[in-house]
Order: C-alpha cells, then structure tokens, then sequence
C-alpha cells in the first residue's frame, strides 16, 4: 500500500531536496520506525533547481505544496485490526536571506489491517 | 514657468526615490552610542580546544558572525569576512565566528579549512545561544564597538559594503577605556536556539 503525506511550504520559503546540491546541506529525508507496516521505500517528487542570490549555483529545493509516497508491505503476520506507524521527517528551511534551524518532526499513519 | 508641470515632475521624482529606497538592501547605519547595549560575554573553545572570550577582544571593533555549514547564506557572507580581516588586520578589528553546527567540529573543520577562514572560529553552545536570545534565524551577525557594545545587528544576509561601512564607522571612533559585560541581553535580540535534542 502507498501512503501520501502532504507538505506545504510558507510562502517565500524553501527546503533542501532529498538530494541536495552540496554535501554541506540538510536533505530532506522520511524515514519510518519499524512496527506493523514495513517502509519499502519513500518517492520524492522532481526538485527545483533554483537560483537564490546567496548561491553562485542553483539548489536543488522543494518549495510550495509537495507530496511524499511511501511504499508500505504488509507482513503475512502482522496483527489485524487498526494500528499506526511512526515516523520522521528532517528538514531545514531557508529563505532568500535566511536558514531556519534543522528540524524533526514526527509522523504517525493510522491504518487498518485487515484479511 | 508651468508650475502645474513643475509639482507633477517633483512628485513623480519623489515617488520613484520612495520606491527605490524600499528595494535598496539595508542600509549601513550603526546606534548612537546612548542606544548601544553592552554584549553578554562569553566563553567558548576554537577547534583546538583553546578557550576564546569575547573579552579577549577589548578595545577592537567585532564582528560576531552566528552561523553554520548548512546555511547557504552564512556561506556567502564568509568570503567577505574573510576579505575584511584581511583588509582591516592592522587596525584592531576582528571577525569572530561561532558555529551552531550540530555535529560539532567534524562537520565544521573541513569547511572552514575548505574556506580558508583566516579568523577565530568557536563552536557555540546552548547556553550562548541563549544570551543572545530571541528569533531562530540564521546567519545573525552582530557588529561590536571598541567598548563591547552592540552597534548594529543584523539577522540574514545584508550586502557587503553595509557591513565595510559600519566597520569603518566604528574603527573611526576614538577608543574609551571600557570592557565586555556579562549577563543577558537587556531588550529581547535574535535567539539563535539550535542546539536543541531534535536537531
């Protein structure tokens, strides 16, 4: 099963890609704890690669209205009835004239397991 | 003469200055004295350990650069200020950069080696972070007299030649016989909290 989360970014604002242009800066990264669903892998959509004034190259960034899809297994033994996953996304977010601090924030996908 | 025309011509004139002010990047100025409040000294280690105070820098004009190596904007300011510790050597001025990296000097070495910083570079701690207190954002650059007063700060990136000129302001006062104070910001300032768990 795919589970999507949304993200939206505040107006001005940026975040590194999953896979950024210099090694120096944070990705964007989704990782799940392990529990009832196993994360087969997580898609990110295409990056932008912008110009900012502070960069004499383009970044590669995400910004605006963005999804994340997470691929989930469902193991033969996993408990039927509802449960939830958790999980973590890091980021750090930057403007044309500032850097916000890298943040963690957590994730948790309610699902229902069932035969 | 058509004054009609004249009134028009100086309103168009007066409107297009009020425009281009507002898109000019900040402008150089520094605070009268009688505003100056002192900055919160400190103690914290350069890369070999060593201990570096903000006293240490009595009687010279400082630049206090709050930054780290994720932050693309502190990069573009580091070349500059690289460039004025190099200008101003010789006339008591100095860079003094603290590092909010996370991962401490392993993340911070390789940069500033990369960078060739020619300045003192200290890894900050939560406890400096919060002397300085108020917004999360960086880079944060404080600019300090020869007294240990705060001039001007400056939160994001601001030009280069703003930072040149109130440099040359400050170095252009006369020194005073004062030192660096300890203790908290008396009015809220930036709050560069980085150093939290989740970081």
């Amino acid at each position: 099963m795919d589970a999507k989360v949304s993200l939206q970014l505040r107006e001005g604002y940026h975040v590194n890609s999953n896979t950024p242009s210099d090694s120096y800066l944070i990705p964007l990264k989704l990782t799940w704890m392990s529990g009832a669903l196993e994360a087969a892998g997580v898609t990110y959509p295409k990056p932008l690669m912008e110009k900012y004034s502070f960069s004499p190259t383009p970044l590669s960034v995400f910004s605006g209205t963005f999804d994340l899809i997470t691929k989930f297994k469902v193991p033969a033994t996993a408990p039927i009835g509802p449960t939830s996953v958790s999980g973590k996304l890091r980021y750090q977010a930057c403007n044309n004239t500032m850097c916000l601090p890298p943040k963690n924030l957590d994730v948790v996908l309610q699902v229902d397991i069932s035969k | 003469m058509n004054w009609t025309l004249y009134r028009r011509w100086v309103a168009i004139v007066a409107l297009a200055i009020a425009l281009v002010c507002c898109a000019l990047p900040e402008a150089p100025y520094v605070k009268a004295e009688k505003d100056r409040k002192p900055a919160p000294g400190f103690e914290l280690k350069d890369a070999s350990g060593a201990t570096v105070k903000l006293s240490d820098y009595r009687g010279k004009v400082v630049l206090l650069n709050f930054w780290a190596t994720w932050c693309p904007p502190c990069q573009e300011e580091i070349p500059w200020f690289i460039g004025f510790q190099q200008e101003f050597k010789d006339r008591d001025f100095s860079v003094l950069g603290v590092s909010l990296d996370h991962y401490g000097w392993p993340a911070i070495n390789p940069f500033v080696q990369q960078m060739k910083v020619n300045y003192p570079v200290v890894l900050g701690s939560e406890e400096v972070a919060q002397i300085y207190g108020g917004e999360e954002a960086l880079p944060t650059t404080f600019v300090i007299d020869r007294e240990g007063r705060i001039a001007r700060t400056h939160i994001g990136l601001v030009s280069k030649n703003t930072y040149k000129q109130e440099i040359l302001q400050l170095m252009g006062s006369p020194k005073k016989n004062d030192s660096f104070r300890s203790g908290k910001l008396a009015s809220p300032g930036p709050v560069l909290a980085f150093l939290r768990p989740n970081h």
